[in-house]
């Protein structure tokens, strides 16, 4: 049964205090498709439901649970395109293929009605619509799991891509401006996290020192990172990392960003198992514990954030998650912020303090060890510059490196607590995850 | 090539009106005596919706920082790559800003830090946008 999304569950104000439910929610699986770079329109074997559903057996095998046991289901219902992809939300081939494949659902979109209907769930109580993305459905989930709205949560973030159609066609084809876009697209702002931070990042350089490419350092070790993940886009088509003169060399988007400053569009879908922290120590592999959750949209104060308005906006974010996980930032092990564009990650390394970095600072900390095996491990899942646009890296290397499990990105510090997030500076959400409940 | 073309709707169009007629007015907070752009239907700074007024403003301002889009994904703007996008601030209140092109200005050579003032340009039959040119 279908539930639509109105339970009060974000933690988006500051001052809200510890989490009620710390630690008595946990994350018990997590699963992966194959991440390629786009469908073949094709073949349905490898379409975005094929790869949901996938996935979805992955984590419910590594949790130990049976499809009768979910009962519920949280499901970003949009494609990363977004409503510049294509003709909006309507991507696929015509005509569409034999059910499940007879629309939009299953090959470009999915949602958690679709996957009920495939995989067969029949015990779902609670399946939002309208879902965001996965910076925030973590959130929403742990809140749904420790109010008790449902005991066993499947969260699933499916990212679609076809060719040669990546947010350039709908809205960006259009000779007008409306809404919102009237006061950006007439000067060539299409909108997104590129342009949201490209400024702030000139600003920073200006205010702080330093070039865009001592970004270098970072992006090379997103790209090594990479390759030590089993399941990414780099590791699993040998996109070794870059050299300095490759960063250097490289084609610029949007001056000084450059391509490979950009993560790379895949298609590709993950699935994590949330469950209660009692449930959790009978199911099959270690649970990690959610210790924190906190979203934020931020509204801009005028058309163009500016730095000030990003550290600002980055120091609440931080602020809201210590202080609802009772941790400060030396408490952190573990920290996977996001890296869609590398500009942006700075300013929430500097907002959280993680190992002691101070706003300014960040450069010159990229320019030091922060390898895996050293002693600041910094983003130790490669991110989405490392494994392609899941948007999910971030969480699942958080889990493993509680776990113990990363392999050959394993830390060589203390790994007990994890910050990972899908979020811009002005909207998003941050999951803190412990290997302990306390 | 020519520039995309806004869509006033009903908040927006006495803005528009107001650049058609080579006027930049902007709203203005009675309630906590702040300006605002683009408008919105309550005051960012403080919430009111009562106290939002419309009022002319100087059109002087500072180039904070550009960019250079070199690969952007505006149909209508492709041929015009590279061009130069930059950040003007307000002179009456630095913390309201605006995009602009800087006509005039070749791609790579923004004087970050100059003078500029409003100036407008017409990108349909009728309809003008508010630019920003760098004052000599």
């Amino acid at each position: 049964m279908t539930s639509s999304n109105d339970f009060q569950w974000r933690r988006d104000r500051d001052g809200l205090g510890v989490w009620e439910h710390r630690g008595k929610v946990a994350v018990a699986g997590y699963g992966h498709s194959p991440v390629d770079r786009r469908w073949d329109e094709k073949n349905l074997d490898t379409s975005l439901g094929a790869y949901t559903i996938m996935a979805c057996e992955k984590a419910m095998e590594q949790a130990g649970v049976t499809i009768d046991q979910v009962d519920g289901i949280v499901c970003c219902d949009s494609h990363i395109a977004g409503a510049s992809g294509g003709t909006a939300s309507q991507w696929a081939p015509r005509p569409y293929f034999d059910p499940p494949y007879d629309s939009e659902y299953g090959l470009t979109l999915i949602n958690a009605q679709w996957l009920i209907d495939t995989m067969g769930f029949k015990n779902v109580k609670f399946a939002p619509t309208g879902v965001p993305t996965i910076g925030e459905m973590v959130g929403m989930a742990s809140q749904a799991v420790g109010d008790g709205v449902c005991s066993t949560c499947l969260v699933i973030y499916p990212t679609g891509n076809m060719e040669g159609r990546y947010r350039r066609g709908g809205e960006n084809a259009d000779d007008y401006a409306r809404g919102a876009r009237q006061w950006t697209v007439p000067w060539g702002n299409h909108g997104g996290n590129d342009f949201i931070n490209i400024f702030p990042h000139r600003q920073y350089l200006t205010k702080y020192g330093g070039e865009h490419e001592d970004l270098v350092h970072f992006v090379r070790n997103q790209h090594k990172n990479g390759m030590l993940t089993p399941w990414g886009y780099n590791a699993t088509h040998n996109v070794q990392p870059i050299s300095v003169e490759d960063y250097i060399g490289s084609r610029p988007i949007l001056n000084p960003l450059r391509i490979w400053d950009c993560d790379r569009p895949v298609n590709a879908s993950a699935a994590y198992l949330f469950t209660t922290a009692e449930r959790a120590q009978d199911m099959k592999s270690q649970p990690v514990y959610v210790l924190n959750h906190s979203q934020h949209n931020f509204r801009f104060r005028t058309t163009q954030p500016d730095l000030d308005e990003v550290e600002m906006w980055t120091d609440r974010q931080a602020a809201r998650m210590y202080e609802g996980a009772g941790l400060g930032p030396a408490d952190v092990d573990i920290f996977n912020p996001y890296d869609g564009y590398s500009i942006m990650t700075q300013f929430f390394l500097e907002g959280f303090q993680w190992h002691g970095v101070k706003r300014g600072e960040a450069l010159s900390f990229y320019a030091g060890d922060i390898s895996v095996k050293g002693p600041h491990p910094f983003s130790s899942s490669g991110g989405n510059l490392g494994n392609g646009r899941t948007r999910t890296a971030m969480y699942t290397d958080s889990i493993e490196q509680l776990r113990g499990t990363a392999g050959d990105r394993q830390v060589n510090v203390r790994a007990e607590t994890a910050l990972c997030a899908f979020t811009t500076p002005s909207s998003g959400g941050w999951l803190m995850l412990g290997k302990h409940p306390s | 090539m020519p520039k995309i073309i806004p869509v006033p709707d009903e908040l927006s169009q006495p803005f528009w009106d107001a650049v058609n007629e080579q006027r930049l007015i902007l709203q203005n907070c009675t309630a906590c005596d702040k300006l605002q752009y683009p408008p919105q239907a309550s005051c960012q700074a403080c919430g009111s919706a009562d106290g939002l007024e419309w009022t002319d403003v100087e059109g002087n301002g500072h180039i904070a920082a550009y960019i250079v889009i070199e690969d952007g994904r505006l149909n209508r703007r492709m041929l015009d790559q590279p061009y130069n996008l930059a950040l003007v601030t307000l002179d009456q209140d630095p913390t309201v800003n605006f995009y602009s092109n800087l006509p005039g200005v070749p791609a790579y050579e923004v004087p970050v830090g100059a003078a500029v003032e409003v100036t407008f340009e017409e990108v349909a039959p009728g309809q003008l946008i508010h630019e920003w040119r760098v004052v000599e």
